[in-house]
Order: structure tokens, then C-alpha cells, then sequence
């Protein structure tokens, strides 16, 4: 009979203290697993939609609010900038592009940015069916956005206002978009995006809140405003002036994403450091469980391992049953815990993508995963060291003493 | 065949028991008979290799045990020892053809699943082999653990007290199944007994009789 045949069979000798010791070990693995697997998409997610934007200029108020909401579309905008401020800005020669974006009204929960077609192409955002819009009230559907929502190009809808799911709000009916085209998906904040001219977002809210029609061009474009505005620098040495300029010149605030981001990590980081503490407390739990059950089995076998001594088994052949129980516990549980993890962390994407939040998926394999069973393994071969050290010193000569 | 010449064994308290010299041919038959604490388990300890004397010499199946060091006396009592304990010590977590594997494994040796079954069959239990020991009666037990104790054809059984607490006729039975056993594979035959039942009931055997020992 082979070692790690034998030792499954004594494993399951004892079901339920199996099982319990199984279940410990891989909840403590699959949190490890689910912490492991939602940062590094969270990382991703954050470090994809940042790449190219060195600033948001928007209204004053919170910079964490006003990167969330333009950068990752997750929090309402602080306000709204004159046009003719940004415009001004973007001639700024420290500024090598400047994407205005206009936020508002909401599809079905999916946000309608109105921008311009450098926006798109920040991304690098490639076109899976139709064209871009080339008027206002055309509108291209990100990948996400038209998987959920269904529409296709050609078809039409009206935008609701505000930004949180709007079916129940008011809708712009009198102003209804065109689907232009649709995206392919980019893996970027764009795939739960509706994308349409900056026009459009104007002429849909300035009708509902009441156009005059006899006021002239010039005078609606000094009172026209954008949400805020992604901005590009030059060279790097314009982030030293360019936010400072920007804030003490302006009404508007300039905020730094990578430094906000930073921060809202480290706020996140103190989250999944608990979490990963917990799972790390699971794991010591289930340690400590699979000593004590180990511990008993070499109690409870004590005479079966002194009659395999007798029957010429070495020391080290003993001690490596119980070394074996114990990997298989680990290499049960890394299996279970993995698969848990990747299960949750499906879970959790499938409850975000409801909200049209960050994109989450379970079907994801990370190296760093590769520390699940290295930990599954230490945590049970340290767990087993003492029983395997019980196991090795016993002597078979107590078998010829027991009556 | 097991003799011994001058052989003793030190105790952790010191005390020393000096066993008599014996010679028991290859075939032949030793009882070891004493009280509880009279030196059998000491005895069987050194024939098994499992302690070493602190003085004289013990060589079982021609092998003198001294020469042996510890990795190579485990190998040496798995290859030439049949062990037949007290408590026959049947795992509960195997069936009894999983229990004869044991040996296998012990010894570091792939599994004979034939030699298994005719263990099994020479002590008619062939048809117990996928039963857990506590479906057995005791009397099936007993030859279970018999069929292991002579799975890879040992030169030497050693059997500690295989008739405490049974009645007479089982008594009978049971030696009667190991003195056939050990002679059907042409084994030397231990057995260690405070029960006068056995040296009744095996006049031709060898009988050192550890009552008498003097303790220095």
C-alpha cells in the first residue's frame, strides 16, 4: 500500500473532524484568495482607466470626488466649470490635450458622457459595430452598456436625468439619442459608458431647462458649462505648476489622480488588510485544528503506529503518514479554497457589474496565486510537525505491554 | 532458529534481568512463560530487535541482532518477523484485506494482492477480506491477524499471550491454528503466556521459564 493511499484512508477514517478541519482550512484560503484576486483587478482597473491622465480640472470641492466620478464614473461630479474656463485652459502650454467631459443623465443605471472623440481614443477604443457620432443626440454604446441595455445601432432611446439608475426618473423623451456604433470591449472604464458629443448633453438640458431662442451663440457659449476635463500634460514638470495655477487662479480645483488614487488605496488597503488579517486568523484556526486533530489521531493510533514499528516500518516512514494526512488536508483545501475564492470573487463582480461599477471577474488566475497552496501546505505540514514527531519517536515495544 | 548466549537487559531503574541461554532449532516451538512483569515482553523486545541487550548476544534467524543497526533491524523484522500481539491491533480504518496490506507497506514493498488472498484462505477467512475488523467475531479477528503475522513467510512468529481471555475450547483452538501456522510455513514459533493452558497443551515445546530469574 502507498503512503499517500494509506494516509487517505486514515483521513477519512474520522469524517467529521476531516471535514471541519477542511472547511476551516479553506475558508481561511478562499478569503486569501478573494483579497488576492479583487485588489489585483482593483489595481488593474485603477492603473488602466488613470494611464494618459495626469489631472481633472473641475468644480471646487473634494479632489477624491471629483477623480471618481470623471476618471472612474463611480461618485457624482462636485459641479459644473464654464466651458470658456476650460477652453482657456486648454491652450495653457503646459496642457497637451484637454478631453471635456459632460455627465448627467443616465441610461438604464449607464452613464451618457458627452466629450469628443479624443475620448474614445484615449483608450484606444475600437469600434465593434457601426461609427462614431458625427452629430449630437448620436451616441456609441460601450461593450457593457450594450450587452446590458441590448440596444443596437440604428435604434433609439432617451437618456433619464441624473446619474444612479433612471428608469424611475425623469427622462429627456422629447430628445431621444440614436445609437451610432458600439464598442468593443476595452476592459476600461468606457465598456459601461454611453458616449455622445458634448453638444448633445447641452441641447438636451438647455431645451429642458428652457432654451431662449433669442439670445445669440455667443452669449450661450459664455454661459455653457462642461462637467470637468481631463487633462494631459506636455512634460511632467507641469505637474509642479499646473494644479497650483489652477486652484489659486481659477474657480475650478486641478487634482492629481495618481495622488488621490494613492490615498483611496490606502483607504481600500486598511479593508482588504482586514480582511486578509481574518483570513490569515482563519488560517491559524484551522492550523491549530488540524494540530489537535492530528495530535488525537497519533493518540487514537497510537497502537496501530507501534504495530507498524513491529511490522518494520522505520521512524521516518511514520512519521511520513501523518505528514501526508496532513498534505492532503492542504491539497483539499487549496482546491476548495481556490475554486471559493474565484466563486466570491465572481459573486462580487456579478453584484458590481449591477451597479455598473468596477468590472470584477472570477474568471481570473494570478501568480500570485501560487502562494494559496504554498500556504495551505506550510500551514499544515507546521500543524502536523509535532504529531509527525510523535509518530516518529514511537516505539513499538508499548505494543508488547498492552493488555 | 533463535539462540542467545549471556543475553540481559538493563532497565531504567537499574535493575538487570539475565535471561538463561537458549537454542531453539529452525521448526521449533519456545514458550516463554512467566507472571505479569516477569521479563516475556523484555524478551520478545530483544528478539524483535526493538531493544538492545546490555549484555550478551541474541541471534534470530541466523542473524545476530548486534551486527544490525537500527534502519537495517527494522528491514531484517519486517522480511524474517511475523508478530502476532495480545490485542491483534486491527486497524478500524481498513477492511481486512486493508490490514494485510499493512505489512506492504511497513516492509517498503509493493502490495502482493495474491499472496493476500492465500494468506487469507490458509486461515479460511478468504471470504472476510473486504470486512471491516468489527464485523469479525474474535476467533475471525484472531486469524486475521495469524494471516497477517505470516503474510511475507517469516522464519520466526512471535505470538505475546494469544490465549488470555479465552475459554478453554477457543483456547484450543487458537493454539492449535498457530502451532499449525507456524509449522505449514516452517516457522519458529515464540510464544510468551502466563497461562499454564499452553504449556499443557504443547508438551514438546521448549519452556524458559522466567518466574525464576534472578533480578541483580
Amino acid at each position: 500500500m502507498k503512503l499517500l493511499q494509506l494516509s487517505w484512508r486514515y483521513l477519512w477514517a474520522r469524517p467529521l473532524a476531516t471535514v471541519l478541519n477542511l472547511l476551516l482550512l479553506t475558508l481561511g484560503l478562499a478569503a486569501i484568495t478573494l483579497v488576492l484576486l479583487t485588489r489585483a483587478q482593483l489595481d488593474r482597473a485603477f492603473e488602466r482607466d488613470l494611464a494618459g491622465i495626469d489631472a481633472v480640472v473641475g468644480a471646487k470641492g473634494s479632489p477624491l470626488q471629483l477623480i471618481l466620478s470623471g476618471v472612474f464614473h463611480l461618485d457624482v461630479p462636485p459641479g459644473n466649470i464654464p466651458l470658456r474656463e476650460a477652453q482657456a485652459l486648454a491652450k495653457d502650454a503646459r496642457v497637451a490635450q484637454l478631453i471635456p467631459l459632460s455627465l448627467g443623465d443616465s441610461y438604464r443605471g449607464f452613464r451618457i458622457v458627452g466629450t469628443n472623440h479624443d475620448y474614445p481614443a484615449h483608450y484606444g477604443a475600437q469600434l465593434a459595430q457601426g461609427r462614431l457620432w458625427q452629430q449630437p443626440m448620436e451616441v456609441v454604446l460601450g461593450h457593457q452598456a450594450a450587452q446590458a441595455t441590448g440596444l443596437q445601432p440604428g435604434q433609439s432611446f432617451a437618456g433619464a436625468h441624473g446619474l444612479a439608475d433612471g428608469g424611475a426618473a425623469a427622462t429627456h423623451a422629447a430628445h431621444p439619442y440614436v445609437v451610432s456604433g458600439v464598442l468593443a470591449p476595452c476592459a476600461c472604464v468606457l465598456d459601461r459608458l454611453l458616449l455622445t458629443a458634448t453638444e448633445s448633453v447641452w441641447e438636451v438640458h438647455e431645451v429642458a431647462h428652457g432654451k431662449d431662442d433669442d439670445h445669440d451663440a455667443a452669449h450661450e457659449d459664455e454661459k455653457r458649462e462642461i462637467t470637468l476635463a481631463l487633462v494631459r500634460y506636455r512634460s511632467p514638470l507641469a505637474a509642479a505648476t499646473f494644479p497650483r495655477h489652477v486652484n489659486t487662479t481659477t474657480n475650478m480645483q486641478a487634482a492629481a489622480p495618481a495622488l488621490e488614487i494613492t490615498r483611496l488605496l490606502r483607504m481600500v488597503g486598511v479593508g482588504t488588510d482586514v480582511l486578509r488579517g481574518f483570513a490569515l486568523v482563519l488560517l491559524l484556526s484551522a492550523g491549530l485544528s488540524v494540530f489537535i486533530a492530528l495530535w488525537s489521531a497519533v493518540r487514537e493510533r497510537r497502537e496501530d503506529l507501534a504495530l507498524l514499528r513491529m511490522l518494520g516500518a522505520p521512524p521516518r516512514r511514520l512519521a511520513a503518514l501523518l505528514l501526508c494526512e496532513a498534505f492532503w488536508l492542504a491539497a483539499l483545501a487549496t482546491g476548495l479554497g481556490l475554486l471559493g475564492g474565484h466563486l466570491l470573487t465572481g459573486l462580487l463582480g456579478y453584484l458590481l457589474a449591477a451597479e455598473q461599477s468596477l468590472p470584477m471577474t472570477g474568471w481570473l488566475w494570478l501568480g500570485v496565486e501560487l502562494w494559496v497552496p504554498a500556504l495551505a501546505l506550510t500551514v499544515a505540514v507546521l500543524a502536523a510537525l509535532l504529531p509527525a514527531l510523535g509518530a516518529y519517536r514511537m516505539e513499538a515495544g508499548q505494543l508488547l505491554n498492552s493488555r | 532458529m533463535i539462540v542467545t548466549r549471556g543475553l540481559a537487559c538493563q532497565y531504567p531503574g537499574g535493575a538487570v534481568l539475565r535471561f538463561p541461554d537458549v537454542a531453539v532449532p529452525q521448526g521449533g516451538t519456545l514458550l516463554l512463560r512467566g507472571r505479569s512483569g516477569s521479563g516475556k515482553s523484555s524478551w520478545l523486545a530483544l528478539a524483535a530487535g526493538l531493544m538492545a541487550p546490555s549484555a550478551g548476544e541474541i541471534a534470530v534467524a541466523g542473524q545476530a541482532l548486534r551486527e544490525l543497526g537500527p534502519v537495517q533491524r527494522d528491514a531484517w523484522r519486517a522480511r524474517h518477523l511475523g508478530f502476532l500481539p495480545q490485542k491483534l491491533h486491527l486497524s478500524p480504518a481498513l477492511t481486512v484485506a486493508g490490514n494485510l496490506e499493512l505489512v506492504y507497506f511497513a516492509a517498503g514493498l509493493p502490495v502482493d494482492r495474491a499472496a493476500i488472498a492465500a494468506a487469507l484462505l490458509a486461515l479460511g477467512v478468504a471470504e472476510l477480506a473486504g470486512r471491516r475488523p468489527r464485523q469479525l467475531s474474535g476467533g475471525q479477528a484472531q486469524r486475521v491477524a495469524l494471516a497477517r503475522a505470516i503474510l511475507l513467510n517469516p522464519q520466526v512468529i512471535l505470538a505475546d499471550e494469544p490465549t488470555a481471555s479465552l475459554d478453554d475450547v477457543a483456547a484450543r483452538e487458537a493454539l492449535a491454528l498457530l502451532l499449525g501456522t507456524a509449522q505449514g510455513c516452517g516457522a519458529t514459533l515464540v510464544i510468551a503466556t502466563h497461562d499454564a493452558r499452553v504449556v499443557v497443551a504443547m508438551p514438546q515445546a521448549q519452556v524458559l521459564d522466567l518466574d525464576r530469574l534472578p533480578e541483580t
